[in-house]
């Protein structure tokens, strides 16, 4: 069933200027669970909370690693950051046969940013229903870029996505100053402490439901096992929690999908992003 | 039938005779031999850069037929190739890089090209090509700056890659190399260093003599080119030959 008159395809416009299609796609994003990614002046990391679909499964992988250094984390379905990663797995195995060199991290993300916005523009597509946040380093330093599906990407000193995560954004920009010049394990801290915002203040972080990765200089892509994310969960135990922000999307579940319908007076077109990001 | 064979299009009435050929069917050799030819090409690392020579004839057989045909490319801010053997597979080559710099520029993401993916990718050419049968008669010599360090390579017609502080090809190989390894070692021994631009210039200007007198594809005018971390150049220049010691030469008549 349509929730309004523009829902039909991707490429159909409503008549205050927005793809329904691709807008929806974004609401998946802030259905994942909630991804923190951080990055100093030779490191960036990334932290991610991972969900256990119930109480006799595993907990889902969160972070894919791409290539030794290249990596990242997801929100939304999964299946389609599974399709992501094998395209940009293949671009940087074929860009290191054919030069010997790690492929930039800026030009596997203008490939995918390409791939992506394909789909917002064909009647027989669909966007994919996931946002990234990939973390690289080559030799212009660490990178954080964040992906959405509407296929805009964006270079990010810091970024959290996913559900709840405007807590962790909160976070992020208090404590932005700080990064750049801290070492690793401060880094670690604070994408912990941005991740643990996110949470309700029944459940805690552990060694568990957190997954953490890091890649910079003289460092691989790594994502942790299990003692050594404990043992940095030890790092920010015990620390008062500050009380979480309510956020917009986790009061309401999101902006307001769009609604237009005929009954509706004409209104100023908002424009909508993945999330807020101020 | 037959039409769909011959890759039929409307209005296409006539069966043209298949040009194309498959691999399979294929019963004619091509490229097995190269037509319009260049000769050595050397190359010697230094302190703080890379320098090539080669000359600028192209010759077609024993004939000096093309006496101004420059053979050293600068590929971009810290790259330089030259190149020896068939002069238009050289062509080839040099047309795809400028695509591939064209399109890194066009980025204008502020990355670009290091000679050690240039003479990756070189290797990956050649070898896709030979493994056709169909093999780019050329040797390739890349030079430039790796991460603040000289950088020099050779790729031959097989796709054969290697990594040296000199380098020749050609007649060069035979004649020059032995000259290029005395004068670095001489060096070494001397003051315990590397050789400097002007003594690696020089070293090139002596081996460039030395195969002109006794090379007969070589020729007087040649080209040095020279990159270091701040400069790429490439220098023309011609040899001041004496033939007097040809007198000395006896019984050869």
């Amino acid at each position: 069933m349509f929730r309004n008159q523009y829902d039909s395809d991707v490429t159909v416009w409503s008549p205050q200027g927005r793809l329904h299609q691709v807008e929806y796609a974004m609401e998946a994003v802030k259905l994942g669970s909630a991804v923190v990614a951080l990055k100093n002046k030779t490191h960036a990391a990334i932290v991610a909370l991972k969900r256990a679909p119930n109480e006799l499964s595993a907990y889902q992988k969160k972070i894919i690693p791409v290539d030794d250094h290249i990596g990242f984390s997801f929100s939304g379905l999964l299946a389609d950051a599974r399709i992501l990663s094998k395209y940009m797995r293949s671009e940087c195995s074929s860009h290191k046969f054919a030069h010997g060199e790690d492929l930039p991290v800026n030009r596997l993300m203008t490939k995918v940013g390409n791939r992506m916005q394909l789909c917002t523009q064909r009647y027989d597509k669909r966007p994919y229903g996931v946002g990234l946040l990939v973390a690289g380093y080559d030799d212009n330093g660490p990178h954080i870029y964040q992906t959405c599906p509407s296929a805009n990407y964006t270079d990010c000193k810091a970024m959290a996505i996913g559900s709840r995560s405007q807590s962790a954004r909160t976070y992020l920009e208090r404590n932005l100053e700080a990064f750049k010049e801290t070492t690793l394990e401060e880094l670690l801290k604070h994408g912990m402490r941005a991740l643990r915002d996110t949470l309700p203040n029944d459940v805690n972080l552990t060694s568990k439901n957190v997954s953490i990765a890091v890649v910079g200089k003289g460092q691989l892509f790594e994502i942790f096992n299990e003692e050594k994310t404990q043992a940095h969960l030890l790092l920010i135990e015990g620390e008062e929690r500050r009380a979480p922000v309510p956020s917009s999307d986790s009061a309401s579940s999101g902006s307001q999908p769009p609604q237009d319908g005929p009954g509706a007076p004409p209104s100023d077109a908002v424009p909508a992003v993945a999330m807020e990001t101020e | 039938m037959e039409m769909k064979q011959h890759n039929w299009i409307p209005g296409n009435f006539k069966s043209v005779p298949d040009i194309g050929r498959s691999a399979q069917n294929d019963s004619v050799q091509h490229g097995w031999t190269p037509i319009t030819t260049t000769t050595s090409v050397l190359g010697v690392v230094f302190d703080n850069g890379v320098a090539l020579a080669a000359d600028t004839l192209t010759s077609y057989g024993s004939m000096a037929c093309f006496q101004n045909n420059p053979r050293i490319l600068t590929v971009n801010k810290n790259i330089i190739v030259a190149a020896s053997g068939e002069y238009s597979d050289f062509q080839f080559i040099r047309d795809a890089v400028e695509e591939k710099v064209r399109t890194e520029i066009s980025l204008n993401d502020g990355i670009s090209m290091k000679p050690k993916a240039l003479y990756t990718w070189l290797s990956r050419v050649l070898y896709n090509r030979r493994t056709k049968m169909k093999p780019l008669w050329s040797t390739f010599l890349v030079a430039g700056i790796q991460n603040d360090e000289p950088f020099l390579g050779q790729i031959d017609k097989l796709g054969t890659a290697f990594v040296d502080e000199q380098i020749a090809c050609g007649y060069g190989a035979y004649l020059a190399l032995p000259l290029l390894r005395k004068g670095i070692e001489e060096k070494r021994e001397k003051s315990n260093s590397k050789l400097t631009k002007e003594e690696a210039v020089d070293l090139l200007k002596k081996c460039m003599e030395v195969l002109y007198y006794r090379d007969a594809r070589s020729h007087d005018k040649y080209q040095i080119g020279v990159v270091t971390k701040d400069s790429v150049e490439v220098l023309d220049l011609a040899l001041k030959p004496t033939w007097e010691v040809a007198k000395l030469v006896q019984g050869y008549e």
